[in-house]
């Protein structure tokens, strides 16, 4: 018997385990390893804090999303032993490989900043990249009467990278629908030079700012939460007071990447950008959040992987060369609230365009441009995930990005995609 | 190659990273009033190999840990905002998100 063991089941681990199940023979045992017991769908985390979500509809059974025949281990892992080619469970278990899939995704380390999980943790201070928090902060955002309210992502890199603006957008629309929009001063501080970074978002997406009243407070690194104070403090010094902090905190990879040969400095694996395996170690390969690549931490990015990844695994095992396929391919609803949305299409190359999607011309859905389609597509997605997406069944997008149907043109005015 | 001959983004960030020298660096530097030392070079040289090696500009975190430099420090060495400066200075792209 020979076997794939894969760390993690979330959206990237079940979607290759689910996919490598149904295409490998009998003889290869499909392991994944995973201590919790239910799947998260994580886009249904941005809208539960208003009320939108439930968490009946973003919760499913861990063993439900898993194929037959796949082997989970519902344990979790503590080391990994490439030379010997083991993994190494709690309880002194071990698990060999033929081949392995580090698919452990990031998760949020709000201790990793002075003062953020002081007095006003989950009481004024809130995260919603995890379902606690996201609990949390629709009592916080009920509780809310107006005053100052402050989102604020601490470094990149972050998972879905545009969420933190689709909460703003959100929470926009939610102080309008409760009549307390004109009490509230909405913030937005980010470590980076602008709501938007790309040339063409900025000056074709700005107006979402404007139009909306929200400030933006740019290259904010936090060094500090002062809980007493109610403020943020960043390294520089500068101070944004808030009556409510939605923060988005420091991002890491897994534990048992942390200090490890396998994991760099924020513990995600160096990874091939086009070929998905790990950079200097035989017969490992990293998927979805857990890689170091510049690519988004999101689920198409994920979903994108485990169809090329899944190539190039089979490919493997007959010993062909492995394809340098992925191109960092990211397709993203992005909510602007009042009942719209935008969706994005890019890779590494080539930034979010305007455009029709998927058929070129028609549509039915526009690119970088906000309309009620878009809002109800992002919304019928959930169908898409619990079963399309995570069973790996086949969804008529490619893998690889497409440039027809985009507007090039837009681009090349301002000096190039 | 000198200043005026680079290509540049609109922002004025080094278009193409082969163009890249330590004597540029030097120049460039002294256009915003910093005086390269040992430390800022450490600083300079880290980012620059994080983003070979990964494709993407690195935050101040990775930066931080990888040359052993604490975040505040990084600070004091390129002070007004030295996520951007240490990109210009070390001729790579501006740390972005995804729009």
């Amino acid at each position: 018997m020979k076997t794939i063991v894969i760390l993690g089941a979330g959206t990237a681990g079940t979607a290759i385990a689910n996919k490598l199940r149904r295409r490998l023979p009998k003889d290869w045992d499909v392991a994944i390893v995973d201590p919790s017991g239910t799947h998260l769908y994580q886009p249904g985390l941005l809208f539960l804090p208003f009320g939108n979500e439930t968490e009946e509809r973003i919760l499913r059974e861990r063993g439900s999303t898993l194929g037959k025949g796949i082997t989970w281990h519902q344990k979790t892992v503590k080391a990994i032993d490439t030379n010997r080619r083991l993994v190494e469970l709690e309880k002194g278990d071990e698990l060999s490989y033929d081949f392995l899939i580090i698919a452990s995704g990031t998760e949020v380390r709000p201790e990793m900043i002075d003062g953020m999980l002081g007095e006003g943790w989950r009481k004024n201070v809130f995260d919603f990249y995890t379902l606690d928090g996201a609990k949390a902060l629709r009592e916080g955002l009920a509780n809310f009467e107006g005053g100052r309210l402050v989102i604020n992502i601490v470094e990149m890199p972050i998972k879905c990278p545009v969420a933190p603006l689709e909460f703003a957008f959100l929470t926009d629309d939610y102080l309008t629908k409760r009549g307390i929009r004109d009490k509230t001063e909405l913030v937005y501080a980010t470590p980076l030079d602008g709501a938007f970074t790309k040339p063409l978002a900025s000056k074709t997406l700005g107006y979402l700012l404007e139009d909306k009243g929200i400030q933006v407070e740019t290259e904010f690194m936090t060094g500090e939460v002062d809980s007493e104070k109610n403020v943020i403090r960043s390294y520089d010094e500068r101070e944004v007071p808030y009556d409510l902090l939605v923060t988005i905190p420091p991002h890491m990879g897994a534990g048992f990447l942390e200090d490890s040969d396998l994991g760099d400095e924020l513990a995600f694996v160096p990874t091939d950008p086009h070929t998905l395996a790990a950079k200097n170690v035989e017969r490992v390969f990293c998927i979805g959040d857990a890689t170091d690549l510049p690519s988004s931490k999101a689920g198409s990015v994920a979903h994108f992987q485990a169809d090329l990844m899944a190539e190039n695994i089979l490919g493997a095992i007959d010993g062909k060369e492995l394809e340098p396929s992925f191109d960092g391919h990211s397709n993203c609803f992005v909510e602007t609230g009042h009942g719209k949305a935008m969706l994005i299409d890019f890779n590494y190359e080539t930034e979010p365009l305007p455009g029709q999607f998927p058929i070129p011309g028609i549509g039915p859905l526009p690119l970088l441009k906000e309309c009620r389609r878009n809002h109800w597509a992002k919304l019928m997605f959930r169908h898409v995930y619990w079963h399309a997406l995570l069973p790996a069944r086949p969804i008529p997008i490619s893998p690889t990005m497409s440039l027809a149907g985009k507007q090039l043109s837009a681009a090349a005015e301002l000096g190039g995609a | 190659m000198s200043l005026e001959a680079l290509q540049t983004d609109a922002e004025g960030y080094l278009a193409n990273r082969d163009d890249w020298s330590e004597e540029l660096a030097q120049e460039l530097a002294s256009q915003m009033g910093i005086q390269l030392g040992d430390e800022h070079w450490k600083v300079l040289k880290t980012a620059r190999t994080i983003e070979g090696e990964s494709g993407s500009s690195p935050g101040l975190r990775k930066i931080s840990k990888r040359s052993e430099t604490p975040i505040k420090s990084i600070y004091k060495l390129f002070p007004d905002g030295p996520a951007k400066l240490i990109a210009k200075i070390a001729g790579i792209p501006k740390p972005k998100s995804c729009l």
